[in-house]
């Protein structure tokens, strides 16, 4: 049994009389890809922010890489990685300064950046592209960049916030196997998409429904409960319940 | 320092790499301090004056001569009485002066430009009271007192004097302010702020990492405007350069710490530019005193004029720049821009502190 790295308990995120995020309790474990379904406007956004240290809980506990959300959320950025479908890297920057920038920011050698840059981008077969500047790329490759990039410090956690929004079926495809390769190597994946294809792909995943979690487990699981042939018909049935509008 | 010298760089990157905007920053205040230095003046230089006489004499011929040999002025002809309307209507002259039979004077102005013709007027009635003083003086001893005007600290009236402590005002405001909010909501709008505000960079050292390179720009542009000001534009730089820099520097935090309170209040690159530019550059042109004095204002418009730094700033440099003065006599405008900075810096972190929760 793997440890759990994200654990949470009853948190809660108010704004003045609205809660965005309505006592929401799960674990993620380490290794896993954890995704994180919900309608637009459910609180997912509140709560991955909670979950980066970006905004304090109003109330409710949990912990992030072992660091408690309400007090450490400082030290929680050292551990994780972020990625967010509208950011893809500074357009103009050149691949290679984005990867020095990021490097820098999260306190890697010079030398620990050159590495881990050319082991990227060989791996991506992307070497010649080092010096061109980021605006030039086409989108799939910013995506797949961007998400090197969020990894580049090694993090325990990676969070991706649709990471794989307007981009073609055969780079999200690309880019989900990155995202295995990456859990293969004990990096744990906390992803949030509308494909709901993708969301097969995750290895449990939680459904949002008006800032509370309805559903948590497997995909194979869920289906089974929902009595469903797809994800995208539990994510219906039970997105069709909620009340918040757009 | 986690990451800070990496911002630094990124910032300078993006500032390097928008050649149009760089050019514009370090092009801009040069062009538009030799523009007021050199092509537009507020004196007026050349007043078109016509003479009606009802016969010409030898001491008006040595009046006409008098006011024509004077560079302001230029001699039209004689004309007719009946002419005078006509004359200034149609623009060929500004200004007529009628000799008539009792030896009195009259001078009729086109006044629809008023200061055109108020400085006209009073050109003319000096120059023909010398006159008449000089002619007078061996007959009877009738002339007046006749007042000696000394013009002080700017002997030739020379305009560029007047503005460049206010181009100076204008700019530092322009390029601190408004570039560093663009620059910060910018990053707001595109989503990239979210992605820095995950890393464990601290979001005030991300903020002071913004700041460096633009104020380093104005730092080049300080240097510019005072060489050129020195060097081409002649202004006699009388007071210690040291004051002069040093007021700047702190008129430079202020405008960063202005344009960092506008990103917070923002979201958008088109509201940050608007408020910047509404709210920051009309009040410097229409209130600092840099273009309409304050003196001239109306009761209820000064106490508004305290508010806009510009103003202490533009003060500070005339009497340092331009006046000669020691530091000890800004120091009133000193502390009151210290003030205002220190004040802006607390509300803006304070704000930006809110917002980033």
């Amino acid at each position: 049994m793997k440890e759990n790295i994200i654990s949470v308990k009853e948190l809660c995120k108010n704004f003045g009389k609205f809660k965005a995020v309505d006592r929401i309790t799960f674990d993620v474990k380490r290794g896993e890809i954890f995704g994180f379904l919900g309608a637009n406007g459910a609180g997912k956004t509140t709560a991955i922010r909670m979950l980066c240290g970006l905004s304090y809980p109003t109330s409710g506990s949990g912990t992030v890489a072992g660091f408690d959300v309400m007090r450490n959320g400082e030290k929680i950025k050292h551990h994780i990685g972020y990625m967010s479908q509208r950011f893809s890297l500074y357009d103009d920057l050149t691949v290679y300064e984005n990867m020095k920038l990021f490097g820098g920011i999260y306190g890697l050698s010079k030398m620990q950046v050159e590495r881990r840059s050319v082991e990227i981008l060989n791996q991506l077969q992307f070497k010649s592209e080092i010096n061109t500047l980021v605006g030039s790329l086409p989108l799939g490759w910013k995506q797949k960049l961007a998400f090197c990039v969020a990894s580049l410090h090694r993090p325990e956690i990676v969070f991706l916030d649709e990471p794989t929004g307007g981009v073609d079926p055969v780079t999200r495809r690309q880019f989900w196997e990155m995202i295995y390769k990456a859990s293969s190597e004990g990096t744990t994946i906390f992803v949030t998409t509308h494909y709901m294809d993708e969301a097969e792909y995750c290895n449990r995943v939680s459904i949002m429904v008006d800032g509370q979690i309805k559903a948590l487990d497997s995909p194979a699981e869920l289906k089974k409960q929902f009595n469903a042939s797809a994800i995208d018909e539990v994510f219906r049935s039970l997105a069709r319940g909620a009340k918040r509008g757009e | 320092m986690t990451g800070f010298a990496s911002f630094v760089k990124k910032e300078s990157l993006h500032i390097l790499r928008d050649k149009w905007t760089l050019l514009i920053i370090l092009i801009f205040p040069i062009v538009e301090l030799l523009l007021f230095g050199f092509a537009i003046s507020i004196e007026i230089k050349n007043i078109n004056f016509a003479v009606s006489v009802p016969h010409r004499t030898e001491a008006i011929r040595k009046q006409v001569e008098q006011i024509s040999s004077n560079p302001y002025f230029t001699f039209r002809g004689y004309i007719s009485g009946n002419e005078v309307d006509k004359e200034l209507r149609s623009g060929k002259s500004d200004a007529v002066v009628e000799f008539s039979k009792d030896n009195s004077v009259l001078i009729a102005l086109d006044a629809s430009n008023p200061n055109k013709a108020m400085e006209g007027a009073g050109y003319l009635q000096s120059i023909l009271m010398s006159g008449n003083s000089n002619a007078s003086e061996t007959t009877s001893n009738l002339s007046s007192i006749i007042p000696e005007t000394h013009m002080l600290y700017n002997p030739q009236m020379n305009s560029a004097y007047n503005f460049v402590p206010g181009i100076m005002g204008l700019i530092f405001i322009l390029i601190c302010a408004m570039m560093t909010s663009v620059s910060i909501v910018r990053e707001k709008e595109t989503g990239t702020m979210d992605v820095l505000l995950v890393s464990p960079v601290k979001p005030i050292r991300i903020i002071f990492a913004k700041m460096v390179p633009y104020f380093t720009l104005s730092c080049i542009n300080l240097a510019c405007i005072l060489f050129l000001a020195r060097y081409v534009l002649k202004v006699p730089m009388s007071g210690n350069l040291g004051g002069v820099i040093g007021i700047s520097l702190l008129y430079l935090s202020l405008a960063l710490a202005l344009g960092l309170l506008i990103s917070t209040v923002t979201s958008k690159q088109i509201t940050a530019l608007i408020i910047s530019g509404m709210l920051l550059l009309l009040p410097i042109i229409m209130l600092s005193g840099m273009v309409f004095p304050i003196e001239n204002m109306p009761a209820a418009l000064k106490p508004l004029t305290y508010i806009v730094p510009a103003r202490w700033y533009i003060s500070a440099i005339r009497k340092l720049m331009i006046e000669g003065l020691p530091f000890k006599y800004v120091l009133k405008e000193f502390s009151v821009l210290l003030t205002m900075t220190l004040f802006l810096v607390a509300l803006a972190l304070k704000n930006f502190k809110d917002k980033m929760e």
